[in-house]
């Protein structure tokens, strides 16, 4: 097969004040006629300035092309005159970008978005441009594609949003399409329509696709052939098949060992024998949160939104229970509501059978030391202004220990999360994201609590980092007996963490269980829709030759 | 903090503003020294020119023009620094007490705030000179009372966006009370913009005194640079100095804490990697 | 956007406008009981040597012996009315005196509105559109020494230039009043006087928005909708034209909307440099006599002129913007 792209050696180099010389190191590849490369990497891996350079897209003067060639047909890229790249950009090349709301310019009709591309590279009439945008648009399944034309980004879903970059992209028909984690902003339902879509389309009218991903599960749903990267360096490369199956890089191993598979963690046989004698440490009882939606100066009355309507669970003492969701399904709000961030409307919190509803903060001081949090951003969990040490210690100061003491245990925490103790005069800025997800969880046990509420606490973390952290709250789990309600939206990773689950939508439960019963046998139909938008689900399952060991030891379907 | 003084520092118009910002402060604090009594005192014939008995001449009466600058300068910084101060903590008060507790109290107190942003401030701030009759203190509680409402919105806005921050809900999760989240937390995050606009609000505070001097609205017995114009207009035809340079100082000294704003804005937030 | 939303947005605003002008109307009386003396005298005009029967019917009216609160009441019912009061100094109820002076400085603010927002766009969008060359320099550099003149200091310079030592504009007033021009003579001949004081005021408006839009122009060029724009093919100018400007608008509207109130603090300084006869100089001649109830009336109308002129800014910004939710 010929290649549609060929890059050979391409250096670009970042500035001088970052962290390292060079975003991407000498990399050689090339994506054939009528296949999907995926190019998969962590963050800093150089995949998206790779991606960005091919179309000389690179924010310019900081981060530049230092070497090599990018071949489209017999043409390097890197060479053209500006003109003639122009006339490359969307209409041989196009691209497609991670976040459709940013994307797309707010004040402009999607229509006249689509069109303009159409009018810089044909002669074709205004008329005869207006219908082809509305087969495109036709073509990637957008609903009423006449009124779809004149509405405005904001007034479509992301789902929506992301169809019209894509159709933006295929409008001229492109003999290669560059899409940047196209799918990494959006809920796994719509991700998995979306994936869909480009797979189709990408069959039809045979372009080749080069697609940027962090997600191996994106990987084995799509890929023809895969390219690794790390730190600026394509680290392997091959058919999907055996890259996914037999990796030979030890880079590449780790992360796909580090991906959680699907296989739900059994519920231990004591938990499952007790269940009438087990010890019920918190209940929430018909809880209901609305948000009366604020429009600011302009709205008099904005909609408003039920986030949580009427919810009632149970987490019993030493188990672990997932609350999973899309956005928007309610499940941080009512996180919230039960760490007393957020004040609930109706229903009732019950925390070792004490109701602790509607309690004022200096009230609600001695439970805190039953309840604890842990945050999703690493980056904006922690004060930067505050020494590690300060912030560990926090929690148990206001409980009335002596700051020295709680200075000697948060010592002690930092080893127990596998951080160095002289790390507590230290600033937040001076970790990296998984460090300071370690310095996190540290400040949330620093009060010996029975209860952490975990609100995406490795959504914002490498693959490999997640895996480290979630096996970090698992030992913590262990050793300090606690009970852990944890907030995430990936199955894969509720799968890793909970033997309990509940799956949350528009504010309600529509399905709770052991993770096995349900991830074996989903009842609700959003929870079948769910478990079969989680991409790659059929990977891991099948090839029980790869991955980590130990997940495979109990796996039931293997 | 090493880098930030050097950023501060090696950039040359900053360098140069607060050069003459140095100037004006010495000239400010050494007023009775340099040109000791009253710069009211008639000094020479009225209209001698530049450069010749005097640096900067005499005005119409005789007064010398170059005694008035200096202790112009004095007035100036004085009512402006004291106004600022003033704004800046009754802004920090509305703002950080509207962003934390929103609701109610917000929506009441940025309703306030958008009432003075929205009346015309300077016509508001004549009419309360001339109520309370034209003197410094007057002055520094008309310039305050015209200047908070933008220190009120930044506050506010830096205290919602970090009260939504993780670190802030940590620390209530921890069971931190208000007080401590909002002086211990909060605050100190807001610090940069706070000093860039605080800054930036005495050039404002300096127009405005000046202004009102110049119509006339000054206190009787300070010397100011907009007094000096507002004396000096109706000679502009034949004394063009007596307008020209006291309107020189006052642009300059605006100038340089601008520029030397714009610099600290600058060195207080470097532009991060460019990716 | 159908005129019936639009009229619904108009009702909407009027509505939300009426606070404000309540505020001020009770600003105005909290200002009242902070004048030294009787408030009574003060609304006679203060030094204007009113007779005593007329401030005696003015207490009466006002009710100054009640209570404070019935006080409140019958002063907003008073304002509310329209009836701002009579001025000695000047033999004439307030209201036609500010009504007179109204349209003069409604020219010389809407002159300096469309000067300054059109050049400050204008500049900006240059400056920006070349960033960091001699000419983006010679802009910003203007800009910034701009925005630190006063007023009128600025005006006086001017006159000093342009009137005295050039002698191509006159110096003060609105026209030549022995002239007797007719028709289109005095059309020019007040552009004529129109010159000088609208650049003046326009001065530290255009250096403002000058830099907001440069800053935002820069700010907008960094954002993904715009690489969208370039991986479409589309060439530097057309993302400006058609992508980054329009977006670059918003800031540029909504600062101009807050800077109303500002604009005639600013007319008011002007219009005394150059004896234009306006609200401002009305101003400041009630300054001079103390004449404090003038003073009050026209800081009350200027302010529901603020009013007025932001709702227009709004109704503007909603036409530019999209994402704005009406109804």
């Amino acid at each position: 097969m010929s290649a549609v792209l060929r890059i050979e050696n391409l250096s670009v180099a970042l500035p001088a004040w970052a962290d390292r010389r060079l975003a991407v190191d000498n990399v050689s590849l090339e994506v054939l006629r009528n296949e999907i490369l995926c190019v998969v990497g962590e963050s800093g891996s150089g995949k998206s300035v790779m991606a960005k350079a091919v179309l000389g897209l690179l924010p310019a003067p900081h981060v530049r092309v230092t070497g090599g060639r990018v071949f489209y047909g017999d043409r390097d890229l890197l060479t053209l005159p500006a003109a003639d790249m122009r006339g490359v950009r969307g209409g041989r090349i196009a691209m497609i970008f991670q976040e459709p709301m940013t994307a797309l310019n707010p004040l402009m009709t999607v229509g006249r978005q689509a069109d303009e591309i159409i009018e810089v590279h044909t002669k074709l009439t205004p008329a005869q441009r207006r219908k082809r945008v509305i087969e495109v648009f036709n073509d990637v399944r957008l609903p009423d594609p006449e009124r779809i034309l004149s509405s405005y980004p904001h007034e479509l879903s992301g789902g929506q949003r992301q169809r019209v970059m894509i159709a933006m992209a295929l409008v001229l028909e492109p003999g290669l399409v560059i899409a940047d984690e196209p799918t990494t902003a959006l809920d796994v339902t719509t991700q998995a329509q979306i994936l869909r879509l480009l797979k189709e389309l990408q069959e039809r009218h045979g372009t080749a696709i080069m697609f940027i991903t962090h997600d191996f599960g994106v990987v084995a749903e799509i890929a023809d052939r895969v390219a690794v990267m790390r730190h600026g360096v394509l680290v392997e490369q091959g058919p999907a098949r055996d890259i996914l199956t037999r990796p030979q890089d030890p880079y590449t191993q780790t992360l796909i060992g580090a991906v959680p598979s699907l296989v739900p963690r059994q519920a231990a046989g004591r938990e499952r024998a007790h269940a009438a004698a087990r010890e019920e440490l918190l209940k929430v009882d018909g809880l209901e949160k609305t948000f009366a939606g604020r429009g600011g100066a302009f709205s008099f009355r904005a909609p408003r939104v039920r986030a949580v309507a009427g919810i009632s669970l149970e987490v019993w003492k030493g188990s672990s229970l997932a609350l999973v969701g899309e956005s928007g399904s309610g499940k941080s709000t009512l996180a919230r509501c039960i760490v007393g961030l957020e004040r609930a409307d109706k229903g009732a919190i019950v925390l070792q059978g004490h109701n602790i509803t509607g309690l004022s903060r200096a009230q609600l001081r001695p439970y805190r030391k039953v309840l604890q949090m842990v945050f999703q951003d690493p980056f904006a969990s922690l004060n930067p202004r505050w020494r590690v040490g300060d912030i560990i210690a926090q929690g148990p100061i206001v409980q009335g220990v002596a700051r020295k003491t709680a200075l000697a245990e948060a010592q002690e925490l930092l080893r127990l999360v596998g951080l160095d103790p002289k790390a507590i005069d230290r600033y937040p800025h001076e970790f990296s994201g998984g460090q300071r997800q370690r310095i996190g969880i540290a400040r949330a046990l620093a009060v010996r609590p029975k209860l952490i509420v975990a609100d995406e606490p490795v959504s914002a973390l490498d693959v490999s980092v997640q895996k480290q952290v979630l096996d970090l709250l698992d030992d913590l789990r262990r050793s300090f007996d606690l009970s852990l309600l944890f907030i995430t939206h990936d199955l894969r990773v509720a799968a890793h963490v909970c033997e309990e689950i509940v799956v949350m939508k528009d504010g309600q439960i529509v399905e709770r269980g052991l993770t096995a019963d349900i991830f074996a046998s989903p009842q609700h139909e959003y929870t079948q829709a769910l478990l079969a938008s989680v991409p790659g689900r059929d990977w891991r399952r099948s090839d029980p030759g790869s991955g980590s060991r130990e997940a495979w030891a109990n796996d039931p379907y293997a | 903090m090493r880098g930030f003084w050097r950023r501060f520092l090696t950039n040359p118009r900053v360098a140069l503003s607060l050069l003459w910002l140095a100037f004006v402060v010495v000239l400010a604090l050494g007023a009775h020294v340099l040109s000791p009594g009253t710069p009211f005192a008639i000094v020479s014939k009225p209209f001698s020119p530049v450069l010749g008995d005097f640096l900067f001449g005499t005005d119409s009466l005789g007064r010398s023009v170059a005694a008035g600058l200096v202790h112009g300068a004095r007035t100036s910084l004085l009512i402006s620094i004291l106004a600022t101060l003033a704004a800046v903590a009754f802004g920090t008060l509305v703002g950080s007490i509207a962003g934390f507790y929103g609701g109610l109290i917000d929506d009441v107190l940025m309703r306030v705030t958008e009432f003075f942003q929205t009346i015309p401030s300077f016509i508001f701030a004549i009419v309360l000179v001339a109520i309370l009759a034209p003197s410094g203190v007057s002055l520094v509680i008309a310039i305050a009372t015209v200047s908070w409402p933008p220190i009120a919105r930044i506050v506010r806005g830096e205290v919602l966006a970090l009260r939504n921050r993780e670190f802030v809900q940590a620390a209530i999760v921890a069971g931190q009370s208000d007080m401590a989240i909002l002086v211990g937390q909060v605050l100190p995050n807001a610090l940069s913009p706070l000093i860039v606009t605080g800054s930036l609000l005495v050039a404002n505070a300096i127009l405005i005194e000046s202004a009102l001097s110049f119509l006339g609205l000054g206190a009787p017995n300070l010397m100011s640079w907009g007094f000096q114009i507002g004396a000096g207009r109706a000679f502009l035809r034949d004394a063009w100095w007596l307008v020209t340079i006291p309107g020189i100082a006052i642009l300059l000294t605006v100038l340089s804490i601008n520029i030397a704003g714009e610099g600290l804005n600058d060195a207080l937030n470097p532009r991060l990697r460019d990716l | 956007m159908g005129g019936f939303r639009l009229l619904r947005y108009l009702i909407r605003r009027i509505v939300q406008a009426v606070p404000v002008v309540l505020g001020v109307v009770v600003l105005n009386f909290l200002l009242l009981q902070l004048a030294p003396g009787d408030a009574a005298t003060v609304l006679a005009g203060e030094a204007g040597g009113a007779p005593v029967e007329y401030v005696e019917q003015l207490r009466e009216r006002f009710g100054l012996n009640k209570p404070i609160a019935v006080q409140l009441a019958l002063y907003v019912k008073n304002i509310l009315a329209l009836d701002l009061g009579y001025s000695f100094r000047n033999a004439s109820p307030v209201l036609p005196l500010i009504l007179d002076r109204l349209w003069a400085t409604l020219l010389l603010m809407g002159t300096t509105l469309v000067l300054s927002v059109g050049g400050g766009i204008l500049l900006g969008l240059l400056a920006a559109v070349w960033v960091r060359t001699w000419k983006d320099h010679l802009i910003s550099v203007a800009a910034i020494v701009a925005y630190a003149t006063p007023l009128f200091w600025v005006g006086l310079m001017l006159i000093l230039v342009f009137s005295i030592k050039l002698d191509w504009l006159p110096t003060s007033g609105m026209e030549d009043a022995a002239a007797f021009y007719e028709g289109w003579a005095r059309v020019a001949d007040i552009a004529k006087h129109l010159v000088l004081p609208a650049i003046t005021l326009s001065l530290f408006y255009i250096a403002l928005y000058v830099r907001l839009m440069r800053a935002t122009m820069l700010e907008q060029r960094g954002l993904d909708y715009v690489t969208t724009a370039r991986a479409k093919g589309l060439s530097e100018r057309q993302i400006t034209m058609r992508h980054v400007v329009r977006n670059s608008l918003l800031p540029v509207v909504t600062i101009a909307g807050v800077q109303i109130g500002g604009l005639l603090g600013g007319s008011v300084v002007v219009e005394s440099v150059f004896a234009w006869p306006g609200l401002g100089q009305l101003a400041f001649q009630a300054l001079f006599a103390r004449d404090l109830n003038l003073l009050l009336g026209i800081f009350f109308i200027s302010s529901c002129l603020v009013v007025l002129v932001n709702i227009v800014i709004d109704v503007i910004y909603l036409m530019l913007d999209p994402r704005i939710r009406v109804g």
